[in-house]
């Protein structure tokens, strides 16, 4: 933050205080990052196609051929994990950032007109919210058919209420802060308040949430594949792999691979979440 | 007080603690910053120590490093701290945890965060003398209710039982100082205890200090950075500055007689309520800031600043040594034998007569039978619905030109008003005429015109303006709202313009909030006022949250740009002294109504309502020599909750004077010409019939 050249004396602690605080976010990012690369580069790095069916070489262990086994149906599972990182990765951005967009929407409108508007969008996020969340996708995707479109659907009209709800936080937090008062008493119109003032200062926490919340959403989307309602059959998904392979007590690898997928994947962002939130918040920085 | 005196000397025997070239710093990534570069005190058994300084000057970070409760990265990095002959620094951590809180006592300045919610107050007290060892439950019990009612809480058994959130901060702060009583320390340090509470509860609070000293001969480290507040309290005071004690000498000393330029400054800076008023009231204000403690002057640290400085202060650290008898100060120009001279005496002119003569004019602001309610969420869907009653119906008139000020303690209703007057909130009724324009009710789209010609000035100058906005685009953003200027370049010059105006570097507008001090942010917070030309400038507590030469600063500034620019102050204050010396007329509120309104001189030199006559007694001056038996007048208890509003005349269950007519409520009537009073007896309480100390609780209440 000070200028490079007076911080030279006291950079071997300062890099090992950076270690520290932010060693973890950076594994959490290296994690995900490999991931994306991998969800990326899937069609080049996939020493087989993922759908192509070989009963002949069915549950075979893993080997030279194949490093990860086969399944039932003969497929390489290398191929299946590394095609299912793009769906996994897909789906779960895309219903945490349609979400955010659409609860923090929701939520500052409430939070900054107040009265019958915000009773009104509050209570409705009180309905979404007081259904168990993944009985309630369950509901809405077994309603709309099995698809990855439909389940996305299902997943976002569970996962708006929680940003809407932190947005509304926030943005009241804003509303009571000195400069948005001054920016009422000099004159500026409500939607300059809301976009120049409120939400600028009040985005930070969301961000987090929301590297947070990514893992969050693709664990549960892998949860809706387990149970037979994520992806279409042959799609390579990680949650259906484990479904797959819940029954086959020999043949382990089937199972376990994915789950370590699905594993590293969430604790990746998790640690990248904490790192955001500590580069975020300028008490747990100055420590 | 010779009795407090002869108290205190009586008492001087070998030091309880002794501090000698105490060394703290802060080891950041820039460099060491040393907070505390070189500090030597001593405290004497039932001696009073005050330290006294600006912020960042190292006060609190000494009475921290004495207990040895700095955390990373702070590190005492050299000195010596003895407390009763031992060496605190080579103490084990165990027995160190033993002595504090034991013999070693320290109250905070936050009294709202210093107590644990969820335990009751007794527990809290007693668990401390029990897990020192020193009672039993029962006993302990005994001796916490006896702390309690000594320290002025009423009905103590009952509030032993209390948990501290049902507890105000007056009261909590209290409990605190029961708590650093507990266990009979030889020596307490209190570091702003009072900073945060109003000026009746401070002088409750110091009163208490003084007679604690007293009865149980502690002897107390104060810290504040109110010379005011350490003259009430302490025999002698240390002046600390940029890490270093800077002056060291009886209090009286200092104050009759500084012997160090900062000192000087410091006593100088603030507007005196016991002192004339001159006819210009321009307060004296050093220029600059404090050296940037990891590029410290290789001189005096004060020396770029210094008004008397020599040629010999720019290269040569000077040492702390006697100039008096008793009198320690680091100073070449005061070590040489020079004095410096006496400020603030421009003259004993009659102050303002002229301006007092405007009011015949048409007023620019009037507001008539106000009132706000703030309804509080329900408990339930039955329970019947609570209401915070904020304004009372308030009424008032500001003349174009004058200064208004509205005084009264926290809770009075004076910030609820400023955001009524510039309609952030609406009020519940009541009118407000804006140059004749009733805007009470109006729709914030009908008001946004008129928007321009009357601005606000925040309190908090760290929250007050947009983090994220360049300093140049908060100026220019109203301009460009109310079309006063293009987008661009024209705004750009119009926000440097700005900036030059309230004293600051027009180059400064690519910069954000945070690279400003607090003085320079309230600057900005003004300039941003000023920006589109307005006739009147609402000023919430606009210098309550800076340091006392910044307050001299802001002061100055305003009462230039009012000449310059013939601007309407409605000044909102807590700080009775401030308001005396800016504005021409005075409103004093009490539970959101107004008790007295009268033009300042009046006001202040005779009182018609009780409560003012209190508020004015209760500032705490720095002056040792101002007898102050005869002058204070310690009003017991705190202003009633606004959830219910007391029947007949708000005051009367603090009211020194009631009687039992007091149950009608009395009318706002003119009792002499612009003098208006809400009281059945107006001016027929004089604060020299009562008793001088009411700190412990008498059976009437």
């Amino acid at each position: 933050m000070s200028g490079a050249g007076i911080a030279i004396p006291a950079a071997p602690s300062r890099s090992r205080r950076m270690w520290r605080r932010y060693g973890l976010a950076g594994i959490g990012a290296g994690i995900v990052l490999a991931w994306l690369l991998v969800a990326l580069l899937a069609p080049w790095i996939s020493p087989y196609n993922p759908d192509f069916v070989d009963v002949a070489n069915r549950l075979q262990p893993p080997s030279a051929a194949h490093w990860l086994g086969t399944d039932a149906l003969g497929r390489d599972c290398l191929s299946r994990l590394l095609w299912g990182a793009r769906i996994s990765l897909l789906a779960g951005f895309t219903v945490v950032l349609l979400g955010a967009l659409f609860g923090t929407l929701v939520g500052m409108v409430a939070a900054y007109a107040r009265g019958w508007v915000d009773e009104v969008l509050m209570r409705l996020t009180d309905l979404v919210l007081c259904f168990p969340p993944i009985i309630l996708a369950l509901a809405i995707a077994a309603a709309l058919g099995i698809g990855t479109t439909n389940t996305v659907i299902a997943m976002l009209v569970v996962w708006w209420p929680k940003f809407a709800r932190l947005a509304r936080a926030l943005a009241l937090v804003q509303r009571g802060q000195e400069y948005v008062e001054a920016a009422v008493v000099l004159g500026l119109k409500p939607s300059r308040i809301l976009g120049r003032h409120i939400v600028p200062n009040a985005i930070g926490p969301l961000v987090v949430l929301v590297t947070l919340d990514v893992g969050n959403a693709i664990i549960t989307f892998a949860g809706l594949s387990f149970l037979g309602l994520g992806v279409v059959p042959p799609t390579p998904e990680w949650g259906a792999m484990v479904a797959e392979g819940r029954e086959l007590v020999e043949q382990w690898w089937v199972a376990t691979f994915p789950g370590l997928a699905i594993l590293s994947i969430v604790l990746g962002f998790n640690f990248l979440g904490d790192g955001v939130r500590d580069w975020l918040d300028p008490k747990a920085r100055s420590r | 007080m010779t009795d407090r005196q002869t108290g205190n000397a009586n008492r001087a025997g070998p030091p309880v603690l002794e501090v000698r070239d105490l060394r703290t710093a802060f080891l950041t990534d820039a460099g060491p910053v040393r907070a505390v570069d070189g500090v030597s005190l001593s405290v004497r058994a039932g001696e009073t120590l005050g330290i006294v300084g600006e912020s960042g000057s190292g006060k609190s970070v000494t009475a921290l490093s004495l207990l040895r409760l700095l955390e990373e990265p702070a590190r005492i990095i050299g000195g010596e701290i003895r407390f009763q002959g031992r060496d605190l620094l080579a103490m084990p951590a165990e027995e160190l945890r033993a002595l504090r809180g034991d013999s070693m006592a320290m109250v905070f300045q936050d009294p709202m965060t210093g107590l644990n919610p969820v335990i009751r107050i007794l527990r809290q007290l007693t668990e401390h003398m029990i897990s020192h060892g020193r009672q039993t439950p029962q006993a302990a019990r005994r001796h916490a209710i006896g702390l309690l009612g000594r320290m002025g809480i009423t009905a103590p058994e009952r509030a032993v039982t209390s948990f501290p959130h049902q507890f105000s901060g007056g009261m909590r702060q209290r409990v605190m100082l029961a708590m650093g009583f507990a266990n009979d320390p030889a020596l307490l340090i209190a570091d702003e205890p009072t900073t945060a509470l109003d000026v009746t509860i401070q002088a409750q609070i110091l009163d208490l200090l003084r007679g604690l000293n007293e009865d149980f001969g502690t002897a107390i480290l104060l810290i504040s950075h109110d010379l005011g507040v350490i003259a009430n309290v302490c025999r002698r005071v240390a002046v600390m500055y940029a890490g270093e004690v800077v002056e060291e000498a009886p209090t009286e000393a200092v104050l009759a007689d500084p012997r160090h330029p900062y000192a000087w400054a410091l006593l100088n800076a603030v507007p005196r309520i016991d002192r004339p008023l001159g006819a210009d009231r321009r307060l004296t204000s050093i220029e600059g800031t404090p050296p940037d403690p990891l590029d410290l002057p290789a001189g005096c640290r004060f020396a770029p600043r210094c008004p008397f400085r020599i040629a010999r202060c720019e290269t040569q650290h000077p040492p702390l040594a006697e100039v008096a008898p008793g009198r320690l100060a680091r100073c070449w120009v005061t070590q040489a034998g020079q004095v410096l001279p006496k400020a603030g005496g421009a003259g004993f002119a009659a102050p303002r007569e002229a301006r007092a003569k405007q009011e015949v004019r048409q007023p620019l602001l009037s507001v008539r039978a106000l009132t706000k309610h703030f309804p509080l969420p329900r408990d339930s869907l039955f329970s019947p619905q609570r209401v915070v009653h904020a304004v009372n119906g308030i009424d008032l008139d500001v003349a174009r030109g004058e200064t208004l000020g509205i005084v009264g303690e926290s809770g009075c209703g004076k910030s609820t008003l400023a955001r009524l007057i510039t309609r952030i909130h609406r009020p519940t009724s009541g009118s407000i005429v804006f140059d004749g324009q009733e805007i009470a009710q109006a729709s914030a789209a009908a008001i946004r015109p008129l928007r321009r010609r009357m601005q606000m000035v925040f309190q908090d100058p760290y929250a007050s303006l947009n983090p994220r906005m360049r300093v140049g685009d908060i100026l220019a953003e109203p301009l460009v709202a109310h079309g006063l200027a293009r987008r661009g370049a024209e705004a750009r010059e119009c926000a440097a313009e700005l900036l030059s105006t309230v004293g600051l570097n027009p180059a400064w507008t690519s910069r954000f909030p945070h690279e400003f001090s607090g003085g320079q942010r309230q600057r900005v917070s003004i300039a941003r006022a000023l920006a589109l030309q307005p006739d009147l400038v609402v000023a919430d507590e606009p210098i309550s949250a800076l340091d006392v030469n910044i307050q001299a600063q802001i002061l100055n500034l305003m009462l230039d740009l009012q000449q310059r620019l013939g601007l309407t102050y409605l000044f909102i204050a807590h700080d009775l002294a401030v308001v005396r010396h800016l504005c021409d007329r005075v409103v004093v509120l009490y539970l959101g109504k107004v008790m007295e309104s009268a033009p300042s001189a009046d006001l202040f030199a005779r009182p018609l309502h009780p409560y003012t006559s209190v508020l004015i007694s209760a500032v705490p001056v720095p002056d040792a020599a101002m007898p102050q038996a005869g002058r204070r007048v310690i009003l017991r208890g705190e202003p009633p909750n606004t959830l219910v509003l007391p029947t007949g005349c708000p005051f009367r269950s603090r009211c020194p004077i009631a009687r039992p007519i007091c149950e009608t409520p009395p009318p706002l009537a003119e009792h002499a010409p612009g003098r208006w009073a809400a009281c059945h007896f107006p001016g027929a309480f004089d604060p020299k019939d009562m008793p001088a100390r009411l700190g412990q609780p008498g059976p009437a209440c």
